[in-house]
């Protein structure tokens, strides 16, 4: 880190501001304070054990290795932006060692954060008592008289699945912002992404902070066929493709349908309509119950799967012979299930399309096809083992050339704005963040199909989402945009304005920023502007 | 509609710098076109009733809708002696086809058999041939106005989206803006100027500088919306909003338009004449009215086209819903089209006629049916019509 220029820019830009009104250079001068409290902020961390590093990290810089532009948009792209925690602990580790220690990361959350999580409902609760309690009401209210009182019941139980996903989405943006398993984060958003359900269909708000919680977050850099398993069984994504009303007699296609298409082969994958309808003959029988497990003929108890909400139920199946992408599958219940899943998942195609989307997500709109075969080779070698492919990606010369290059979608523009700009500082309220998100048309739980968010630029990038990305750099930049108001809706507490042009900046930022950037950041009349420009700048947005 | 302006189009020239000029140019007089895109496959079976076919109500045992009969209101709106409209658009889009200004076209679609929501979509969106070399970043509605553009510049393109849609990718920028929610401009023109500064040189400069312009404008344009309303103007609001809107906003300036709408992917309990496909259906029917009416005399000058990714499964499955299909019913509206018709080419509608027994097969092509309005709209030549739509044939059904 070169304390020099650094210094130069203070001062070049300080001296620009004096040539504001006096009111501006007293409202300037609480600037100061800022830097303390967001300093103090970083301190309080220490406890966690990483937050100590950032905290000697001024005065270990001269020991550490120079942090270059390619180690700053490398930290930006394996995480959701920078930190200090992160610059720390990169700077410690080196590369390598940064990135075996975030593959192999656990959930943890700085104290605050936990706490907050804690606190949540759907932290505690379960998923089957969800859908019985939905159930039942529903029921009540549809033998209520048509009136006020039926209105108002209805109304409350939207609520109650309102509140409820909103503490889904509350929960995951908090980890993506403050967990200091970045990576793990990053992966948890991916897999939502790519096995995306809706919450407005059928009961998925009482169903996806579960969803998240169960079926993607412990296998989301586990193994591919795990995570194919977990959400295959899972109530919501169950309700969401359908599959719950799949039954002999009654076939429903679509999750056959979308499980090779979206979350396994691809469309080019290699299969036909008839392996699609061939492989809903086999997930007959997949659905839901939350009652009382049925009354079965003898030869199919052994047959009967429960757990939870999730049931195979053999008097549902269609115990005929399958044939699935050119394999017979023999009649014998959940194990063709698996069995399928398996066959499917050990598909070179299903590897690649693995490894397509990942590189999408993490390299390039249009990924290296060479770098892409090797994440598939990797797959293939270790049986779909996520960690092991991403080892593979961002050791890759690919992703090192990438760097810069790939334009951050609303969830890292979002979610790396307040990381930057409050530096482990924790909010109180995530509103602002979901807001934001539904502004940009990123919200989680929100893609109406099933085919997740784009992965590229074209679909962020336009016109009118430019502009709406400027409206939310000048929130986060010049206020503190309702972040820091209690969740309960209790009075608003004032807090001012981040101060982006901090320690972190002048390390991470600062050096390697474009000249029109500069110049842009130079001609700001205050603050608050300085914040929204930077906030707003090409080097922000592109990582 | 007569061919009131026979342009003289020079192919598709890029545009040229002059970018922030196009945004601001006063519109003159020329057709206007808007594609409004139901995502999700709607189930057109339901919306338009074959109900001469003893077969529909075989296959829809419990989601048919009744045949014509003038003392129920849940019963369909006879069109001619084989089709009939849904009757959650009767006092709406089947009030505007007995003034002749609506058509549908069914047994239309692509050529696209992979059923898939996303991959049809894109297929259409892009406008190319299915199994040639595509081109994944140029779609259709990117190259009619591109073409358009090339010869005058008040042929502006709109998508009234937060996303911009495939259908607009192409060599020139389009403005995008969702106009479910609008507000005051966040920024004065200094800090607008800043902040495009910053992009000069960048690839996305011109989508800068359009989305902080359009923003500006919108928010005048709407300033007076609530005055509006007050004064007795249609109390709208949801899609019926958005669609006053976006008729505010074609009739003063855009020319070529697009807009989509979601929630049709009707696998489960899609209902009858009542139930979500009719609740949607009637939303949208509202809203089309409501754009008609805002565009006024321009209305004349105007076609909308309402298209689908497929049609679904002729039958309704086990749980009282339809799965993907194919063939679908297409409708164009205008204040001066040859409306009330079904036009293009059919046939009839038995379990024999069934692609692959089971969905609607594709007699007209979007690409034939769309290419051919678009040349007389435009009067285009046999070579602007093939670059919009690369080996089609465009068919002239005669509606424009």
């Amino acid at each position: 880190m070169t304390a020099t220029p650094n210094g130069g820019r203070v001062q070049q830009r300080r001296s620009a501001w004096r040539r504001l009104p006096a009111r501006l250079q007293a409202a300037l001068a609480v600037l100061p304070v800022a830097t303390l409290l967001a300093c103090s902020g970083s301190a309080t961390r220490s406890d966690t054990g990483t937050g100590s590093a950032a905290g000697r990290a001024a005065g270990a810089a001269a020991a550490l290795p120079v942090f270059h532009r390619d180690d700053m948009l490398w930290l930006e792209r394996v995480t959701f932006g920078l930190d200090s925690v992160s610059v720390a602990e990169y700077r410690r580790l080196g590369r390598e060692r940064y990135l075996d220690r975030q593959l192999a990361s656990q959930d943890i959350a700085p104290p605050p954060i936990a706490a907050a999580i804690d606190s949540l409902e759907v932290t505690h609760a379960d998923a089957q008592q969800l859908l019985i309690e939905v159930n039942t009401q529903n029921k009540a209210i549809n033998a209520m008289p048509d009136g006020a009182d039926k209105d108002q019941a209805r109304k409350a139980l939207n609520d109650r699945g309102n509140k409820l996903a909103y503490e889904a989405a509350r929960r995951e943006l908090l980890r993506a912002v403050y967990s200091p398993s970045q990576l793990k984060e990053q992966m948890v958003w991916f897999w939502l992404n790519h096995f995306s359900v809706h919450q407005n269909k059928a009961n998925l708000h009482w169903l996806v902070a579960d969803y998240a919680e169960r079926a993607i977050r412990p296998h989301a850099l586990g193994r591919f066929r795990d995570l194919v398993l977990a959400t295959l069984e899972h109530p919501a994504m169950l309700q969401y493709l359908d599959n719950s009303q799949n039954a002999v007699g009654h076939v429903n296609e679509n999750y056959a349908r979308e499980l090779m298409e979206l979350h396994t082969l691809g469309v080019d994958g290699g299969y036909t309509q008839q392996d699609v309808q061939q492989l809903a003959r086999v997930l007959t029988g997949v659905g839901i119950n939350i009652g009382n497990a049925p009354k079965l003929k003898p030869e199919w108890q052994a047959l009967y799967r429960r757990s939870g909400a999730f049931e195979f139920n053999p008097a549902r199946h269609d115990f005929g012979a399958k044939v699935l992408l050119g394999h017979a599958i023999d009649g014998r219940g959940f194990a063709e299930v698996e069995d399928a899943v398996t066959l499917i998942v050990k598909q070179p195609a299903c590897a690649r399309f693995v490894s397509r989307q990942l590189a999408s997500y993490f390299v390039a709109d249009n990924p290296p096809p060479q770098l892409v075969e090797r994440m598939t080779q990797t797959f293939l070698r270790t049986d779909g083992d996520i960690a092991a492919v991403l080892r593979t990606l961002f050791l890759a010369r690919e992703f090192n050339a990438s760097l810069g290059g790939k334009f951050k979608d609303p969830m890292r523009f979002v979610v790396s704005a307040v990381r930057f700009s409050y530096d482990g500082r924790p909010i109180t309220n995530t509103r602002p963040l979901l807001n934001w998100l539904n502004g940009l048309g990123e919200a989680p739980f929100a893609h109406p199909t099933p085919d997740g968010y784009p992965l590229t630029e074209l679909a962020w990038a336009s016109s009118g989402q430019m502009s709406r990305r400027f409206e939310i750099a000048r929130q986060i930049g010049s206020g503190n945009a309702g972040l820091f108001d209690p969740e309960d809706g209790g009075a608003a507490v004032a807090s001012g304005f981040p101060q982006l042009s901090n320690r972190l900046y002048f390390e991470g930022v600062e050096p390697f920023l474009a000249a029109r950037t500069r110049t842009a950041l130079d001609r700001a009349n205050s603050q608050q502007e300085w914040n929204t420009f930077l906030l707003s700048s090409p080097d922000f947005s592109y990582e | 509609m007569k061919r009131r302006h026979l342009l003289k189009v020079g192919g598709a020239a890029l545009l040229s710098a002059g970018v922030r000029g196009r945004l601001f140019a006063a519109p003159t007089a020329g057709p206007r076109f808007l594609l409004v895109f139901l995502r999700g496959g709607y189930d057109s079976t339901n919306l338009l009733v074959p109900y001469s076919s003893g077969f529909y109500y075989e296959a829809r045992p419990n989601i048919a809708i009744a045949r014509p009969d003038p003392a129920s209101s849940t019963s369909a709106l006879a069109l001619n002696a084989d089709w009939a409209l849904a009757p959650a658009v009767r006092d709406t889009i089947g009030a505007m086809y007995l003034q002749r200004q609506v058509a549908f076209i069914p047994f239309a679609g692509t050529e696209d058999l992979s059923r898939s929501h996303f991959e049809t979509q894109d297929s259409i969106e892009l406008g190319q041939t299915v199994n040639g070399a595509r081109n994944f970043r140029s779609g259709f509605l990117g190259r009619l106005s591109d073409t358009l553009l090339g010869s005058s510049s008040s042929m502006l393109p709109i998508a009234f989206t937060d996303a911009l849609p495939l259908a607009f990718e192409g060599g020139s920028t389009v403005p995008n803006l969702s106009l479910k929610n609008v507000g005051k401009p966040p920024f004065d023109e200094r800090q607008a100027h800043i902040l495009s500064d910053m992009y000069a040189g960048h690839h996305l400069e011109t989508a800068v500088k359009d989305g902080l312009e359009l923003r500006q404008e919108v928010a005048t344009k709407m300033a007076d919306e609530m005055t509006a309303a007050n004064r007795g103007a249609i109390n709208t609001k949801g899609f019926e909003l958005e669609a006053e809107r976006m008729g505010r906003l074609m009739r003063d300036k855009y020319r070529i338009g697009f807009i989509d709408i979601g929630g049709w992917d009707t696998h489960v309990g899609e209902g009858a004449a009542q139930g979500t496909l009719a609740n949607n259906l009637a939303n949208l029917g509202r809203g089309l009215q409501v754009f008609s009416q805002t565009l006024g005399a321009e209305w004349n000058n105007t076609v909308v086209v309402v298209l689908s990714e497929f049609g679904r499964t002729f039958r309704e499955n086990g749980n009282r819903g339809t799965d993907h299909g194919h063939g679908t019913v297409y409708w164009v509206l205008g204040g001066a089209i040859n409306g009330g018709a079904i036009a293009g080419e059919q046939q009839a509608v038995n379990r024999s006629t069934l692609l692959q027994d089971r969905d609607f097969p594709v007699l007209n092509d979007y690409r034939g049916v769309l290419g051919g309005l678009y040349r007389t709209l435009w009067g285009l030549s046999a070579d602007q019509c093939a670059m919009i739509f690369p080996q089609a044939s465009p068919l002239d059904l005669r509606l424009v």
